[in-house]
């Protein structure tokens, strides 16, 4: 598999490493009333869909930064990538 | 139609026209009492012994394709009980007992051949964790042994002894494990579970629960509705989806592991040897391919097959255990989509649906625990308490913080 990293072009998946799912940029709040049940799903429970999925891939052995890859998990097709970073602060904006 | 020498040996005579089917192939009655989603090891197994229980009881089987298309006829066929935690070790041995007397129980022959387990050491960290884990077996009423360096050359000569990396220090053998026909233990059961009154239903998918106030009802079904009293699901792989259907998220992703088989060769591999250190094991089939296997590929995955870096890598770690595994050529690779739970152990029991239980997560170890796995999803659709040895299966451990690790990685599922 090929990943297109935004900043350096189409890299081998070998030079990366995998976490999983992107929801896991959203970390709940570990302050509010409810963060036990709420860490607890965002640990352990995953959508863990066949067909689009966005996934947090780490470019260990490259530029050593976080991505996050939108990919077919029924073909492996690889259909883009953003920075993880300009993810979360989109999020945040929101 | 009960299988024996006397009949093999009479139907060679009479130029076996007296074969007939292993099962019906019904079609779907309007409801049942128990339905088990999943035609495969489990579903099937779970089918056998809840039918062997429970005679009277109108029994189903659903299954999308047809019986045994997933990973029972995917694996590597090995069974064996070395597991290290309490949660799991006494299951595990639980099933290696079934295993021992599986054929005579179900009068079929599943090839089961304990042609025994050898977990290679290579630093003295690891033998002393081997001999914990011996310990946690012995205590489980497994067998295991401690083997030094010459014992196990003596059994396996051919391999790298004093390769630079991970010279050979020892072993961990479990004579009792071995290897068994995959297909024919789906066969053996599905013809057990046939027998005892069950309807095997083949090309029949579900594509919905009926829950009515937290409670099952029954399947919507690529041929209709079918009514339940209580719905056993068994889909190890594609568990996210078919609980999606229910409403519920599941803690465990569908990874892809690979598996290959080498040419037919001569009798040259015991048993099965495992070098976990280099991500590589192997076994020899009756047949005589080297069926062999390492790592999963590591990323979510439902394709059934997986990508070059990891045929290089198990290649890369069967070259460096045996050299000569080189002068075999490839036969065949495949894949199968892989229960990846968060702690690497499985699931087995009740959900917040009442009459809906879950049989999941068997990450790439749901073969050998084919008979208890059945055995004890069967006690629990039957009796609602799980079975002795398979009570730290509970759905919830992950939020109450009991989590089966055998590995100690933590919710990386793609790690176990």
């Amino acid at each position: 598999m090929l990943i297109p990293h935004p900043l350096l072009g189409l890299r081998d998946a070998q030079e990366f490493t995998y976490l999983g799912d992107a929801r896991l940029l959203d970390r709940p709040d570990g302050l509010a009333p409810d963060a036990a049940e709420a860490f607890a799903d965002y640990v352990y429970l995953r959508d863990n869909p066949a067909g689009l999925h966005r996934e947090l891939w780490f470019h260990e052995q490259g530029d050593r930064s976080w991505l996050v890859v939108t990919r077919d998990t029924v073909t492996h097709e690889i259909l883009g990538a953003e920075l993880a970073r300009d993810v979360a602060l989109a999020r945040r904006s929101k | 139609m009960r299988f024996s020498a006397l009949r093999v040996f009479q139907q060679a005579l009479t130029g076996h026209k007296g074969w007939g089917p292993l099962w019906r192939n019904p079609d779907p009655q309007p409801a049942y009492d128990y339905v088990i989603v999943g035609g495969g090891g489990h579903g099937l197994a779970t089918a056998y012994y809840l039918a062997n229980t429970f005679r009277q009881a109108r029994i189903a089987v659903l299954e999308r394709g047809w019986l045994g298309q997933g990973n029972i006829g995917r694996n590597t066929t090995i069974i064996r009980s070395n597991y290290l935690l309490p949660g799991n070790e006494p299951f595990y041995e639980f099933s290696m007992k079934l295993w021992e007397g599986l054929e005579q129980e179900f009068n079929f022959n599943a090839m089961v051949s304990q042609r025994g387990i050898v977990n290679l050491i290579h630093t003295d960290a690891q033998r002393d964790a081997y001999r914990r884990r011996g310990n946690a077996m012995l205590l489980a009423g497994a067998d295991a042994e401690l083997l030094d360096r010459d014992q196990v050359r003596a059994m396996i000569p051919f391999l790298n002894f004093d390769n630079a990396r991970f010279p050979i220090k020892g072993g961990l053998l479990q004579r009792r494990a071995g290897t068994a026909r995959h297909d024919g233990v789906a066969w053996g059961y599905a013809r057990g579970a046939d027998r005892a009154g069950v309807d095997l239903i083949q090309n029949c998918e579900v594509t919905g629960f009926r829950i009515e106030a937290g409670l099952i009802r029954g399947l919507e079904t690529s041929r209709g509705y079918i009514g339940a009293g209580k719905v056993g699901v068994a889909v190890a792989g594609m568990t996210g989806r078919v609980m999606a259907m229910a409403g519920m998220r599941m803690p465990i992703e569908s990874h892809v592991l690979q598996a290959f088989v080498s040419e037919g060769l001569k009798p040259t591999i015991p048993g099965v040897i495992t070098f976990g250190a280099g991500h590589f094991y192997v076994s020899q089939s009756d047949k005589g391919g080297l069926v062999f296997g390492g790592d999963i590929d590591g990323y979510n995955s439902y394709a059934q097959r997986g990508n070059l870096p990891v045929v290089e890598d198990v290649a890369e770690g069967g070259m460096a255990l045996m050299p000569m595994i080189g002068r075999a050529r490839l036969l065949r690779i495949w894949g199968g989509i892989m229960d990846m739970s968060m702690d690497g152990s499985p699931i087995i029991d009740r959900t917040p649906v009442e009459g809906l239980y879950l049989n999941a997560g068997w990450c790439y170890g749901g073969f050998k625990a084919t008979p208890a796995s059945g055995y004890a999803f069967a006690h629990l659709l039957a009796t609602d308490r799980p079975h002795d040895t398979a009570q730290a299966y509970r759905l919830d451990r992950f939020a109450r913080g009991h989590v089966i690790d055998e590995k100690g990685m933590g919710a990386t599922p793609n790690l176990h």
